[in-house]
C-alpha cells in the first residue's frame, strides 16, 4: 500500500531520469543517509564505529570498484587488493614527500596512481578473456606487493617495511575520534557512490555493459573496446585505490604491504558475488555480509565455548559453506532478493 | 656451465611438480568447465589425511595411502552431489566462486580433523643427490626429484590411456566437447563429473604426497594452487600435455630467473615472475600453448 508509484507522474525529462524514480525510495534513501550521518555517530559505540562501520564502508567502496570492472564491464579481476595497496602507499608518499598537500588531494592522487597501474595491467584484457584474464590479474597482485616490499623508497625507507600513516587532517582539524573518521569515510563513500551510479547510468556505463554482454558485437556497433575496457580498469582501480587509502588512513593506521594480500582480493570478490554482480546496492550488501559474518561467527563460537583452535577452523568451514549455500540459493546475490522484495511490495496486497 | 645445467634441471624437475597440480585443474576444467580453485586445498587435504592416518593410528604408509584414496574419492563424490549438482547451468564465475568457498571449507575441515601443526611426511625415497651424476658431471640432482618426475610421467601416461582407450575416457572427452550433445547420446553427465572429481582427488593425493615429502605437510601446501595457475595459462586450460609443457617451462624459467635476474632486483621474484611470463605469452597466444583455439561468433 505504501510502496507504489501510483499517482507519481513524470512531467519533465529530468524527473524521468532520476536515480530513484519512486518517491518512497527517495524518502527512504534520504532518511538512511540522515540516520547514517547524524544518529549513528551520536549513538554508536566507538567499537561499533571503528571495528564494523568504518571497514564496512571502506570495503563497500572497494567492492563497488570491483563491481564496476567485473559486474558492469565484465572483466574478472583477482587483483583488487593490489590496487588498494597502490592507493594507500601512493597517498602515504604524497603526504610524506609533499608537505602541506591537502589530505583529500593526496587520496585523489593516490587513486589516480592506482588508476594508472590499473590501465597498465588492464592492457592484456584486450587480448585475453575470462579465466585467463582472471589468472593474469594475479600478476598484478603479486608484482605490486613485491614492489612494495622490495623497493624501500615506496615505504619511505622504513626498516621493517611497515609504515605508520600520517594523521588525517583537513583545514587544521584532526580526525582523531572514531566518529569523525566515520563521518569522513561516509562522506567520501557517499560521494563516490553517487558518482559511480551516475557513471553507470550514462553512456559510459552503457558502453561497459555492451562490452560485457558481447564484446565483439559491441565493437561492431561502434564501441571502442580499447577505450572502454581501459576506462573500466582505470575507474575501478581509482575506486579501489581510494578505498585502499582509506583502509590505511582511517582503519589500520599502520600498514604493511602484506595487509593487501590475495585474501583481501578474494574477500572483495566474495562481496560482489554474494551482494550481487552488477549492482551498486549489491556492493554494500555484500560488504556488510562479509564484514559481519566473521564477527557473528566469532560471537557464536564464544557462545558455544569452543576452544579457539577449533573455533577458527570451524569459522573457516562455516564461511566456505555459507558462500556455497548462498551461491546455490541465490546466485544473483542479495541485491536480487531486495529487488524481488520490492516487486512483491509494489503489488501487495493485491498481487493479481 | 654445470651450474647452469643444475639450475635448469632442478627447475625442470620442480616444474614437473607444478604440472602435477596443474593436471588436476585441467581434468576438471575440461570435463565440467569448472575452474576449480579448491585443487590446492584438495592437495593439502589429501596429504594431511594421509599423514594424519599414519600419525594418529600408527598405520603404515601402504595402508594409509589406499585409505586416503578412498577418502578422496568420497570427497569427489560429495562435492559433485552437494556443490555442483545444484549449480548446474550457472555462469562460470559462480562455479568458480563456489570452488573458492569449497577451498575454505576443505582447508577448515582438514585442520579440524588433523590439527594445524606441520607434519613430516616420510616417503621411502631419499632426498639425496644422485652419486653418479655428481661424480662424473659435478651436477647435483636429487634422487627424489627424479623419482617424482617418473611418478608424474607414469600418471600422465595412465591418464592419457584412460582418456583415449577406455569407455569412460571416451565419455569424458565427449562431455568436454559438448555437454548437451553428450547428454543427447545418453552419457550420464553427473556420473562423469563424479568420476572426474574423484580422479582429480587422486591426482591431488599424488601431488600432496610428493609436495608434502618435500616441504612438510603444512598449510602452505594450499598455496601451490597459485603456483599452478601460470602453468595453466601457459599450457592452456584444456590440455593435459599443455599442463606438462607449461610446468616445465615455468619451472625452468622461474629458477633461472631467480638465480640470474633475481640478485639484480633484490630477489624473491619467484612469486610473480611466472605470472608475468605467462601474461606476456598470452599477449601472443591468448589461448595458451595447447589450448583449444577460441573461436568467437556474434
Amino acid at each position: 500500500m505504501l510502496y507504489r508509484e501510483t499517482g507519481q507522474f513524470k512531467t519533465s525529462y529530468q524527473s524521468d531520469n532520476q536515480i530513484f524514480p519512486i518517491r518512497q525510495d527517495r524518502v527512504a534513501i534520504s532518511c538512511l543517509l540522515l540516520f547514517a550521518a547524524v544518529a549513528v555517530p551520536l549513538f554508536a559505540s566507538p567499537y561499533m564505529l571503528s571495528a564494523i562501520l568504518i571497514p564496512f564502508l571502506i570495503f563497500a567502496l572497494a567492492a563497488l570498484g570491483l563491481n564496476i570492472l567485473t559486474g558492469y564491464a565484465g572483466q574478472l579481476s583477482l587483483g583488487s587488493a593490489a590496487f588498494m595497496a597502490v592507493g594507500a602507499f601512493a597517498s602515504f608518499n604524497f603526504i610524506a614527500r609533499l608537505p602541506g598537500i591537502p589530505m583529500l588531494a593526496a587520496f585523489v592522487l593516490g587513486g589516480l596512481c592506482a588508476a594508472m597501474v590499473g590501465i597498465v595491467f588492464g592492457l592484456p584484457s584486450l587480448r585475453v578473456r575470462g579465466f585467463y584474464l582472471a589468472a593474469s590479474t594475479l600478476a598484478t597482485q603479486f608484482f605490486v606487493i613485491w614492489c612494495l616490499t622490495k623497493i624501500p623508497y615506496l615505504t619511505n625507507y622504513s626498516a621493517s617495511g611497515v609504515v605508520t600513516v600520517q594523521k588525517m587532517q583537513m583545514f587544521g582539524y584532526e580526525f582523531n575520534s572514531p566518529a569523525s573518521k566515520y563521518l569522513l569515510v561516509l562522506a567520501i563513500v557517499a560521494f563516490l557512490t553517487l558518482l559511480a551510479k551516475n557513471m553507470i547510468r550514462s553512456s559510459v556505463g552503457r558502453s561497459w555493459m555492451a562490452i560485457r554482454d558481447m564484446d565483439m558485437a559491441a565493437e561492431v556497433i561502434g564501441f571502442r573496446p580499447l577505450r572502454t575496457k581501459l576506462l573500466a580498469f582505470a575507474v575501478s582501480s581509482f575506486y579501489c585505490g581510494v578505498a585502499g587509502a582509506l583502509y590505511a588512513f582511517a582503519y589500520l593506521g599502520t600498514v604493511e604491504p602484506e595487509a593487501y594480500n590475495l585474501d583481501l582480493s578474494f574477500r572483495i570478490l566474495f562481496m560482489i558475488i554474494i551482494g550481487g554482480v552488477g549492482s551498486v546496492l549489491g556492493s554494500f550488501l555484500g560488504a556488510a555480509f562479509i564484514v559481519l559474518l566473521p564477527v557473528m561467527l566469532n560471537i557464536f563460537g564464544h557462545f558455544l565455548g569452543l576452544p579457539t583452535n577449533y573455533a577458527s577452523n570451524l569459522e573457516l568451514m562455516v564461511f566456505g559453506a555459507l558462500i556455497i549455500f548462498f551461491l546455490i540459493v541465490e546466485p544473483h546475490g542479495l541485491a536480487r532478493l531486495w529487488q524481488i522484495g520490492k516487486e512483491k511490495l509494489r503489488l501487495w496486497p493485491f498481487p493479481h | 656451465m654445470s651450474f647452469f645445467f643444475e639450475v635448469l634441471i632442478g627447475g625442470l624437475l620442480s616444474g614437473v611438480m607444478y604440472a602435477l597440480v596443474a593436471i588436476g585443474f585441467v581434468l576438471i576444467y575440461k570435463a565440467s568447465g569448472v575452474f576449480n580453485f579448491a585443487q590446492g586445498a584438495m592437495v593439502f587435504f589429501a596429504a594431511l589425511t594421509c599423514v594424519g592416518i599414519v600419525d594418529k593410528f600408527g598405520a603404515p604408509m601402504w595402508v594409509a595411502i589406499p585409505v586416503t584414496m578412498v577418502v578422496m574419492i568420497a570427497l569427489g563424490l560429495a562435492i559433485e552431489k552437494v556443490v555442483l549438482r545444484p549449480l548446474v547451468n550457472q555462469p562460470e564465475i559462480t562455479l568458480f566462486m563456489a570452488t573458492i568457498g569449497l577451498a575454505f571449507f576443505i582447508e577448515g575441515l582438514a585442520q579440524l580433523m588433523w590439527g594445524s601443526n606441520v607434519h613430516k611426511l616420510e616417503l621411502p625415497i631419499e632426498d639425496v643427490p644422485i652419486a653418479y651424476l655428481m661424480e662424473h658431471y659435478n651436477i647435483i640432482i636429487s634422487q627424489f626429484d627424479v623419482t617424482a618426475a617418473a611418478i608424474c610421467a607414469l600418471m600422465v601416461t595412465a591418464l592419457a590411456l584412460l582418456f583415449s582407450k577406455t569407455k569412460v575416457g571416451r565419455a569424458l572427452r565427449a562431455v568436454a566437447d559438448d555437454h548437451q550433445a553428450a547428454l543427447a547420446v545418453g552419457i550420464p553427465l553427473q556420473t562423469i563429473w563424479a568420476v572426474v572429481w574423484s580422479v582429480a582427488g587422486l591426482v591431488a593425493l599424488v601431488a600432496g604426497l610428493l609436495w608434502g615429502a618435500r616441504n612438510g605437510v603444512q598449510f602452505a601446501l594450499t598455496l601451490i594452487a597459485l603456483k599452478a595457475l601460470p602453468v595453466l595459462i601457459l599450457g592452456g586450460f584444456t590440455s593435459v600435455p599443455g599442463a606438462i609443457v607449461g610446468g616445465l617451462i615455468i619451472g625452468a624459467s622461474e629458477k633461472l630467473a631467480e638465480v640470474y635476474i633475481g640478485p639484480m632486483v633484490g630477489g624473491g621474484i619467484e612469486g610473480w615472475f611466472p605470472y608475468v611470463l605467462a601474461l606476456l605469452f598470452l599477449l601472443v597466444r591468448p589461448e595458451g600453448l595447447f589450448g583449444e583455439k577460441i573461436i568467437r561468433r556474434i
